[in-house]
């Protein structure tokens, strides 16, 4: 496995965010994260790439355990995340954004500064531009070709279709297959169960702060109980909601659960 | 800057604008700029003259003393905070304590240990610059607003030490602190600008000059390196920052420590100049002041931060017979200006940049302020 996380635990202050959980990405996978707000996407995402401290459990990374290593450490581990909000520089330009991506690294970026511009044109025909004034599709872009400019092994990405429209949504998520493709392990958290099920080989179901599914994503996305609190449809409704916000409506109302593409093709 | 586009975001200005000036500038070689230091040097040098002094400071104060004594060292500690707050994006609301180390490192050593004026510089800017590292340690896991209420905190702690402590003579303070070694022979055009003496305003002043025109050079230097990338990442996304590879914790001590480091050199002079010191003279005023001076001139731009300076140091001066109703007044243009111009007087096309984002452009100061163009992404990005 180049990821595991081993029954970890998070507090906010006195509030645990996370109450173990333990979950597993294996080298060239894409496996998602899924489940209401409030459920520990996030917090999951910000343990591993060392934003929030653990108070107890391990992460471990390529063999190594990486729980008390400081973020800026683990980048050069080999770990690249696109923030939840995206996290772009807005007074830097958007070449100064993607050689940010490079700060850890002592080689010279070109080669991955191209291809993050290969991967999105968008970039390339707007390298001057200050990152602040561009719109939220073209800022999820640049979140995601600057951790790629990083080199990672495995690349966490905290809901990337959010807010965006959703041809942007279908555009951001094919990126994210054809990332994966070239050998990108991918760690996807997302409100859009749909879209990210029907692209990940694996999924985990999180429920406030503990995970209560793990299965393959096709599995997931004929599963009742998963179609009812995450799909936005099936008849059968469960008795016990999980939650009182919980189980909203994935973000375009009703999707078409019938357009079922099966599980992603393997990835290289 | 090499921000060359046209569009910068439609960060609103109302009033004059300096980018065309800004962009011919950035743009401008060696042979183009050169000139211009040059001439600013000189324009410095002759800026205590009687000529200019009968306009800036027509109602009989001594023009040259209220440079060295107000604008001068105003300028210098703003340069100093700017690193913090303009460059780093850490709000320091206790900058003061730094000037207050500066000033006592000085006052004690020279007095008690009859160490020289420029011995008592070198140990009070690494003295500073510890106290630097010494607040910013514990408290720059802080953010936003909580650091800054710690740095108040410490500001205060600074001063109430001093007013308590035997050791520097309590609320009396430290008299007789020597003044540099005077060079009186020396004499160009009927100035003596190496002769220090309590009413010797002019060699203060240039040796202030000295001190900013170094500050200058090490803090453009510092803006252009690995350090002001990693700075301007830090104040315009911290955790972005950290997931870029940047050390956060490390790059914002540094900040601290050189911040501090200057503002403790500011105190030296300061406190040689007026040969006595006490804890008054140290007063969270003083804190207030330097910040509204970054603010107000555009933080994180130098030109722009030594205009604040001068403008916040200058105005009260210069409007001494309206007596009391000088601050209130001065008040008044302080909220005119952030209305009007939130970006500061002269701000950097950066800074504009981070403004019209809507995160204020401090990073992580905590103050999330909408800026008038995020009704635009707000839109977008609602469902």
């Amino acid at each position: 496995m180049l990821l595991e996380i081993r029954d970890i635990h998070v507090h906010y202050g006195k509030i645990a965010a996370l109450k173990g959980i333990t979950a597993a990405v294996d080298e060239g996978e894409i496996v998602t994260l899924i489940g209401a707000n409030g459920a520990g996407k996030t917090t999951t995402l910000k343990t591993v790439s060392g934003l929030r401290p653990l108070s107890a459990g391990s992460v471990v990374f390529d063999g190594e355990d990486i729980s008390r290593m400081p973020g800026h450490r683990r980048v050069v581990a080999g770990i690249g995340q696109a923030p939840e909000g995206r996290g772009i520089f807005p007074g830097m330009t958007v070449e100064e954004n993607l050689l940010m991506g490079a700060y850890a690294r002592k080689d010279s970026p070109a080669k991955e500064l191209a291809e993050a511009y290969e991967l999105f044109p968008r970039l390339a025909e707007r390298k001057g531009q200050a990152g602040g004034t561009m719109s939220g599709g073209e800022q999820q872009m640049l979140a995601i070709g600057r951790a790629l400019v990083a080199k990672p092994k495995v690349l966490l990405l905290d809901e990337p279709s959010m807010g965006l429209a959703p041809m942007l949504v279908q555009q951001i998520f094919t990126i994210i297959q054809e990332i994966n493709r070239r050998g990108v392990t991918v760690l996807l958290v997302e409100q859009n169960a749909q879209q990210a099920l029907q692209i990940a080989h694996r999924a985990y179901v999180l429920e406030t702060g503990r995970v209560v599914k793990s299965a393959p994503a096709s599995e997931l996305l004929d599963d009742p109980e998963v179609r009812a609190a995450y799909l936005g449809g099936g008849s059968d409704v469960r008795e016990d909601t999980p939650s009182p916000e919980g189980a909203p409506p994935s973000e375009e109302g009703a999707p078409d659960l019938q357009k079922k593409d099966g599980p992603p093709e393997a990835a290289g | 800057m090499n921000l060359t586009k046209k569009d910068d975001g439609g960060a609103r200005s109302a009033g004059w604008s300096f980018d065309e000036i800004r962009d011919r500038w950035a743009s401008a070689s060696g042979i183009v700029r050169w000139p211009v230091y040059l001439l600013l040097v000189v324009g410095a040098l002759f800026l205590p003259s009687e000529a200019i002094g009968s306009f800036m400071a027509p109602g009989g104060s001594d023009w040259p003393t209220m440079l060295s004594d107000q604008i001068a060292i105003y300028v210098l500690l703003a340069l100093g905070l700017n690193v913090v707050v303009g460059m780093a994006g850490l709000l320091d609301l206790g900058y003061v304590a730094f000037y207050a180390v500066g000033g006592y490192t000085i006052a004690s050593f020279s007095t008690k240990y009859g160490w020289s004026f420029w011995e008592t510089l070198v140990l009070a800017i690494l003295f500073s610059a510890l106290a630097g590292v010494i607040l910013g340690a514990p408290t720059l896991r802080l953010r936003g607003d909580y650091l800054a209420i710690v740095t108040l905190g410490f500001g205060e702690i600074v001063k109430r030490t001093a007013a308590n402590s035997s050791y520097v003579n309590g609320p009396r303070g430290i008299q007789d602190i020597p003044h540099p070694p005077t060079l009186s022979e020396f004499e160009i055009l009927g100035v003596q600008p190496l002769k220090y003496g309590l009413l010797d305003s002019r060699p203060y002043y240039y040796l202030l000059l000295l001190f900013i025109i170094v500050t200058i050079v090490f803090v453009k230097r510092m803006e252009g390196s690995r350090v002001g990338r990693a700075w301007a990442s830090i104040r315009e996304d911290e955790d972005a920052a950290e997931l870029m590879g940047v050390p956060t914790f490390k790059f914002k001590l540094a900040a601290f420590a050189i911040g501090a480091a200057i503002g403790g050199s500011g105190g030296v002079v300061f406190a040689a100049k007026q040969s006595s010191i006490n804890p008054n003279n140290f007063e969270f005023l003083v804190s207030a002041l330097i910040l509204a001076a970054v603010v107000l001139g555009g933080s994180g731009n130098i030109p722009g931060v030594i205009l604040g300076a001068f403008v916040v140091a200058w105005l009260p001066e210069r409007f001494r017979e309206l007596k009391d109703y000088r601050m209130l007044i001065f008040g008044f243009v302080l909220v005119l200006m952030m209305v009007f111009r939130p970006e500061g007087l002269w701000p950097s096309r950066r800074r504009k940049a981070e403004l019209a984002e809507g995160t204020g452009g401090m990073g992580s100061m905590g103050a999330e302020v909408a800026g008038p163009e995020s009704a635009g992404t707000s839109a977008e990005v609602g469902k």
